[in-house]
């Protein structure tokens, strides 16, 4: 950067000069900002992107706090790094948005230093369960985002829109459906307990895991992709290849947006909402900043501006919201969601996937 | 010009920089993958240092038997259809014209340029019913209406196929350029149809080199694990699927690692008793 200032003094570069000082001047928050930081680990591309420029400058000049963003690997690798860096003393992010399982993972081994609520006023503007606690009651994490997987149909096959999860055992839909290949992402127990037996409680015991896995086996002749990949499905999906099946609400609306003939249903039984918390390792010397970072991203208006601008679904109760209808509908929905039962896929979790296997693959 | 056996330790130096590739780059990663086969997996964390035979234990069941059976078929038979299709081919390759040999071996060089994702889904809009190959049967009145050709075995292979038969093809090139052209001739003056001198002179004067390909391309083709997830249902998907299911997914890596220990083996197995088969052949 000095090498190109120095080498064409020009116009841009005065003027440049000229901004930053001026910005300097109007913003003291700026120059504080260099004894206090904070850094704070996003999943890396689109979501990093997103914050980068949506949010953590924001919350810099608001605070005085810096930010510096680390791009995470998604999967439970962080988690990982998070965990050996924390034995060793390190912290090589002081906040991160984890995953639900992560988050349970981490709280095995007590990786989250717990948080105080009373240096997080604007966390009652919560919805309860985005609250991650201990099973001793001490907070772990706060609800960062929120997504949601719904009933996707491709409008063109399709004319009228699927009303119910049920649709995906209806054998008129026989090889339409495309899936998403593992237990621990595609949630089909969760929606099959809450279509066919009254709820996620229905997956308490054993005995009702495996009623849900019969009942699950009946859609796979239905089923004419199990993917992994996202791109592998979108693309069937709007080319009416692969005409429904289970996908992102946001990601689907976009596309919808830009004429593809897709549509996203939330069910009567409700979309399927994932979710990430921000958690603080123990590793961290930033407890303050922390915390007041976490009570920034609480505002409604924050939640708004993600909604807005990176499509997420607000984690704080919708009568706080200053979203109109139609943009609290592009990211979420009054119907009362599915929410997974992240607990098995920690206390069961290789029972759950060999079964899983079994069921699609046998 | 004589070869002489080494006399001196110095003799075998330049091994040295071969033998410390192989092993930094093979014995230290393999050995790390068996030691952590046997770690105790803890599902509510990673692993723990450990001897244990619980992850060899959990393979050994019949599902997990029938996808390695399924692996192994699907290997081999991908090995047999690339021989099959490479070895007339390059054949009667190596009889053309040295401008055409050398325009034929670049366009199968630039195929390996392609990435495994691009042949899989390239293949997955070919099979597909919306933009597919049977469209054009359609037009042509072959086909009453486009069908989806996949998800089947079918694209799996022919995938796979088209992925190592340029590999199948590089491999046979060099025998079949110095395969002596007069054994052909002897064989058609003494009567024999050009067909016939190919199965009778030159297939068995290429028996090494086939036995070969074979392995090469079969070992290839046990190590994918895209193919057959972009184009198979799930009973097509490998042993190698399953692997990083578990590595990646569930982060299981005892389990994974065992997985992939239990597969190099078989595959080790497999590759000496063809070895050892060929050469009890050869001395019959």
């Amino acid at each position: 950067m000095g090498d190109i200032l120095k080498t064409t003094v020009s116009r841009r570069a005065v003027l440049g000069a000229g901004v930053a000082g001026a910005s300097l001047l109007a913003m003291p928050a700026i120059l504080r900002a260099q004894d206090k930081s904070l850094k704070v680990g996003v999943y890396g591309g689109y979501f990093k992107d997103s914050f980068d420029k949506n949010i953590f400058e924001d919350f810099t000049k608001a605070t005085g706090i810096a930010v510096e963003s680390v791009a995470e690997p998604t999967g439970e690798a962080w988690l990982v790094q998070l965990e050996q860096a924390a034995k060793a003393g390190q912290a090589p992010a002081d906040v991160s948005m984890m995953s639900q399982v992560a988050m349970l993972k981490g709280q095995s081994t007590e990786l989250w230093a717990p948080l105080d609520m009373g240096n997080i006023p604007n966390g009652s503007n919560l919805i309860d369960h985005f609250v991650n606690k201990y099973p001793d009651g001490r907070i772990a994490g706060i609800g960062a985002v929120a997504w949601y997987i719904t009933l996707v149909t491709n409008t063109d096959v399709y004319k009228e829109a699927p009303t119910s999860w049920a649709a995906l055992w209806d054998p008129a839909n026989a090889d339409k459906l495309g899936l998403l290949a593992l237990v621990s992402n595609s949630f089909l127990l969760e929606v099959t307990a809450k279509t066919h037996f009254g709820g996620t409680n229905a997956l308490d015991t054993e005995e009702g895991l495996l009623k849900a896995f019969e009942k699950l086996a009946e859609v796979k002749p239905n089923v004419r992709l199990w993917y992994r990949d996202e791109a592998q499905f979108e693309q069937s999906l709007k080319s009416g290849e692969i005409p429904m099946g289970q996908y992102y609400h946001d990601v689907t609306g976009l596309a919808a947006k830009d004429g593809q003939p897709v549509r996203s249903t939330f069910p009567k039984e409700g979309g399927i909402m994932d979710s990430g918390c921000w958690a603080l390792s123990r590793a961290s010397q930033k407890t303050e900043e922390a915390h007041a970072f976490i009570n920034y991203m609480c505002q409604p208006a924050i939640q708004a501006t993600l909604s807005r601008k990176v499509g997420t679904a607000p984690t704080v109760k919708r009568d706080l919201l200053d979203l109109t209808a139609e943009e609290f509908a592009a990211v979420s929905s009054d119907i009362e969601p599915i929410i997974p039962r992240y607990d098995l896929y920690t206390s069961k979790a290789d029972w759950l996937n060999q079964k899983w296997t079994e069921m699609i693959a046998g | 010009m004589r070869r002489e056996a080494p006399q001196k330790l110095t003799d075998y130096a330049p091994l040295a920089f071969p033998a410390g590739m192989l092993i930094v780059f093979f014995v230290v990663p393999f050995a790390t993958m068996i030691a952590v086969s046997f770690f105790r997996r803890d599902p509510a964390g990673f692993y723990s240092p450990d001897f244990v035979f619980d992850n060899y234990a959990r393979f050994l069941s019949l599902f997990f038997g029938k996808v390695l059976g399924f692996s192994l078929f699907l290997a081999v038979a991908v090995a047999i259809c690339c021989v099959v299709i490479a070895l007339p081919f390059t054949y009667l390759l190596s009889r053309t014209k040295r401008r055409t040999q050398v325009l034929w071996l670049v366009a199968l060089l630039s195929v390996l340029s392609l990435s495994e994702v691009i042949i899989g889904f390239a293949w997955s809009t070919l099979f597909s019913r919306t933009a597919g190959i049977t469209n054009l049967l359609v037009m042509l009145g072959i086909m009453s209406e486009p069908i989806a050709l996949n998800p089947s075995f079918g694209a799996v292979l022919t995938a796979m196929v088209y992925q190592a038969l340029p590999y199948t093809v590089l491999v046979l090139y060099p025998a079949l350029v110095r395969l002596d052209p007069t054994l052909t001739e002897a064989a058609r003056t003494l009567g024999a149809s050009p067909l016939k001198a190919f199965f009778t002179v030159v297939v068995p004067a290429l028996r090494n080199t086939v036995v070969a390909t074979l392995i090469m391309v079969f070992i290839f083709a046990l190590g994918s694990y895209l193919l057959p997830q972009i184009l198979g249902r799930p009973q097509h998907w490998t042993l190698s699927v399953l692997i990083t299911d578990q590595a990646i997914y569930q982060s299981n890596m005892p389990f994974a690692a065992a997985m992939a220990v239990f597969l190099v083996l078989v595959t080790l197995g497999l590759v000496a008793l063809t070895v050892y088969a060929g050469r009890k052949g050869e001395a019959a």
